[in-house]
């Protein structure tokens, strides 16, 4: 069947006022013209424009990484951002996290019937843009349309493809004791965004999600020369998930200087409220990186100005101690309770082994 | 955060340890019950053990509202959303409480029971307004703290005529428990649970006042200190305590004096006691039947009451055998004594109710004081 629709034969796709129907997953000429003036016209480029069941990349240096996520989201549009953006950032940042360089995105959708069209508009445009600005091309897509009912407006889910050079090994299983810990930015940020924006739960607060993508952040540390162990971003669960992760796949104890964790004044706010800990709340566009103490001023101001706050200290034996490093960086600081508090130790969980 | 953080600070905390250290005497030890699980929380978020001489122990009391609740209540929930097909609505970790036959009322809701989280029981109402083809019921657990705002619902609903609104009322009271265990053999007789003093709860205190706590005072001889949430408050309610205990006073102070005064907030009283009378027994998980420990809905506002507009009859179930909630609630045991603690029974996957609220002393444990339990077992 020819994907081409004859200029005067179809009727032009209603982006302001059309919404999604059946026919739109059907395989048929509405399908096309979804992907043609939709999603091709945002996302399109060479690899897309190849047409076939399957796209040919050309093979990048190094190994190859890939990593999937499906984005569900409610709100669908959130203070700061929408389910578009956070689908490009999230597997960006998941490929990123790694050391490679991410090259390639394929996305699969799953509507439902009845969605706006112009919704899935600026999701799709804010796609775009969020891959441009990381610098990834989507190579291939998918749609299907579910019964009204059957899903929550739009499902995506992102396949990330990138290259990592020879010599960068990345692992949760690094961390030593001794090794410091980094973080990018003020946590909490966007659980909280999107927490105030819930039908049941709704508060007025100005807290914005941090959705970004940290390609450009692990490039320039990575380029930096410090030795870097372990980098993740601390999405579902927070920072203390994260690094309980890490804890467990390296087989140490980590310590948090709970006064230098950087924490927006209003997510703190919030989260008191609400009887929550910002430090198991999501992120969407920072990152924490564990690396030897002598490298701990060496990641770069350029994007974000990662701020030590705490030394992975405490081995399986359970010796060792605190020992803060240089928790004034940040400009965004909580201020200092943590004196009371041996860390705030959720994230604090001594393997059991 | 102003108005928090004076209260969170680690100098302070730091001085007040050192000066509870100068004034206990050696030869005796302090075993004090804080009441609430606002407290225990505290103080095992923030450490406060570790500020504490050796001989100044932390006896964690029966005051988490979802913890005391026993299987049987839940089961009646379960059955209105499951059975009656009414729309369901109830504070949050509540869901989380294991029922029976393996269910929970958040397993209820994956077979199909129409369960809603809500933050405050104007949210059910909204609920009912928003679905008045459905009924609509409202599961109200708690103490003296969340019992004001469910009689406010009830008043509201009847003056809007929300007929599809109604409350299944578990509200519980706070001396009710106090008496229960300063009564208990344990405490009286057995001296496995000793107690030279209780931290007073400090959102309770709110609204029934200071009063309510001098006649365990005088008649028991224990020393209550009120004390808001927050770490320098638990402390300096601590140091409170060892003081009576020393000078060999047995009275009721006061530490939380920025929001608790004698006669409490005596406008949510007249509403509680407008809307609800006592109940001639309830049964609690770990205490069992207590006498006038719990409210009804009284037979004025009788369309609201769930338990008399469907006819349910309360049917006790026996906890789980190896789950030793009850006698953690007690005071007798401490959540390590329990043989499936942080193996079978995990915040994520709970066996007993301590273990699912944040103010459950097994969760409180579990989250923040784990750690130390590896510490000593390590050579």
């Amino acid at each position: 069947m020819s994907g081409e629709v004859k200029k005067g034969y179809a009727r032009p796709l209603d982006i302001k006022h059309g919404r999604v129907d059946m026919s739109h997953g059907g395989g048929g000429r509405a399908m096309v013209q979804l992907i043609t003036d939709l999603f091709a016209r945002h996302l399109g480029n060479e690899y897309l424009a190849q047409g076939n069941d399957g796209t040919c990349l050309p093979l990048g240096q190094g190994k190859l990484v890939v990593s999937t996520d499906s984005h569900v989201v409610s709100p669908l549009f959130f203070p700061g951002g929408d389910i578009g953006g956070l689908s490009v950032h999230g597997t960006v940042n998941d490929v990123a996290v790694m050391g490679a360089t991410p090259l390639y995105l394929t996305a699969g959708f799953i509507l439902e019937e009845g969605f706006p069209l112009a919704d899935l508009a600026r999701i799709v445009e804010s796609m775009a843009r969020a891959a441009n600005e990381a610098g990834v091309k989507l190579v291939a897509g998918d749609t299907k349309v579910v019964e009204q009912g059957k899903g929550d407006g739009v499902f995506i889910t992102t396949t990330g493809i990138g290259f990592l050079p020879d010599g960068v090994h990345l692992s949760g299983d690094l961390a030593r004791p001794g090794d410091v810990l980094l973080v990018s930015g003020t946590v909490g940020d966007h659980g909280t965004a999107i927490m105030s924006k819930r039908e049941n739960l709704s508060f007025d607060a100005p807290i914005l999600s941090d959705t970004a993508s940290l390609n450009g952040l692990t490039a320039a540390m990575l380029a930096s020369g410090a030795k870097i162990k372990v980098m993740r971003d601390p999405t579902r669960g927070g920072l203390a998930a994260t690094i309980n992760e890490i804890a467990h796949q390296s087989g140490v104890g980590i310590h948090l200087e709970e006064a230098a964790i950087p924490v927006k004044p209003e997510v703190d706010a919030a989260c008191e409220l609400l009887g929550l800990d910002p430090l198991n709340i999501a992120n969407e566009g920072k990152l924490i990186a564990i690396c030897a103490a002598e490298d701990a001023d060496i990641p770069p101001r350029r994007h974000a100005r990662p701020s030590a706050w705490t030394t992975g200290r405490r081995d399986r034996q359970g010796g060792g101690g605190r020992q803060r490093l240089r928790a004034d960086e940040d400009p965004v600081r909580r201020p200092a309770h943590g004196g009371l508090a041996v860390g705030r130790t959720a994230a604090e969980d001594m393997l059991r082994c | 955060m102003k108005y928090v953080d004076e209260f969170r600070d680690g100098e302070v905390a730091q001085g007040l340890a050192r000066a509870i250290a100068a004034e206990v005497r050696p030869d005796r030890r302090y075993n004090f019950m804080e009441f609430c699980g606002g407290h225990t929380h505290a103080i095992s978020r923030y450490g406060v053990p570790d500020l504490l001489p050796e001989n100044v122990r932390m006896i964690h009391g029966p005051g988490c509202p979802v913890c005391v609740l026993p299987i049987g209540r839940i089961d009646l929930a379960i059955k209105l959303a499951l059975e009656r097909g009414v729309i369901l609505c109830t504070y949050a970790d509540t869901v989380r409480v294991p029922a029976s036959n393996g269910l929970s009322l958040m397993k209820a809701k994956a077979r199909g029971g129409d369960i809603r989280m809500v933050y405050a029981v104007t949210d059910a109402l909204k609920i009912a307004r928003d679905n008045s083809e459905k009924e609509v019921v409202f599961f109200a657990i708690g103490f003296e703290t969340t019992t004001p705002p469910t009689a406010v619902a009830i008043k509201m609903a009847e003056a809007e005529g929300l007929n599809n609104f109604s409350v299944l009322c578990c509200h519980v009271l706070t001396p009710s428990a106090i008496m229960n265990i300063l009564e208990s053999p344990e405490v009286r007789e057995l001296g496995t649970v000793p107690l030279d003093g209780f931290i007073g709860p400090a959102h309770v205190s709110t609204v029934i006042g200071s009063r309510p706590y001098e006649f365990f005072a005088e008649e028991y001889r224990k020393p209550v200190v009120i004390a808001g949430f927050e770490p320098l408050d638990v402390m300096q309610a601590i140091l409170m305590l060892v003081r009576q205990v020393n000078e060999g006073r047995a009275t009721v102070e006061n530490e939380f004096t920025r929001a608790v005064t004698p006669e409490g907030n005596e406008k949510a009283q007249n509403l509680v006691s407008e809307v609800f009378e006592l109940r001639r027994s309830f049964e609690w998980r770990g205490l069992g039947e207590v006498p006038y420990s719990a409210l009804r809905i009284r037979e004025k506002y009788a369309e609201f009451d769930a338990e008399r507009r469907y006819h349910l009859e309360y049917q006790p179930v026996p906890d789980n055998k190896a789950c030793e909630c009850g006698a953690i609630l007690r005071g007798v045991k401490k959540p390590t004594d329990c043989k499936i603690f942080g193996t079978v029974c995990t915040p994520e996957s709970p066996m007993g109710s301590c273990m699912v609220s944040s103010e459950g002393a097994c969760a409180a444990h579990y989250t923040y004081g784990r750690h130390k339990d590896f510490e000593e077992s390590t050579p």
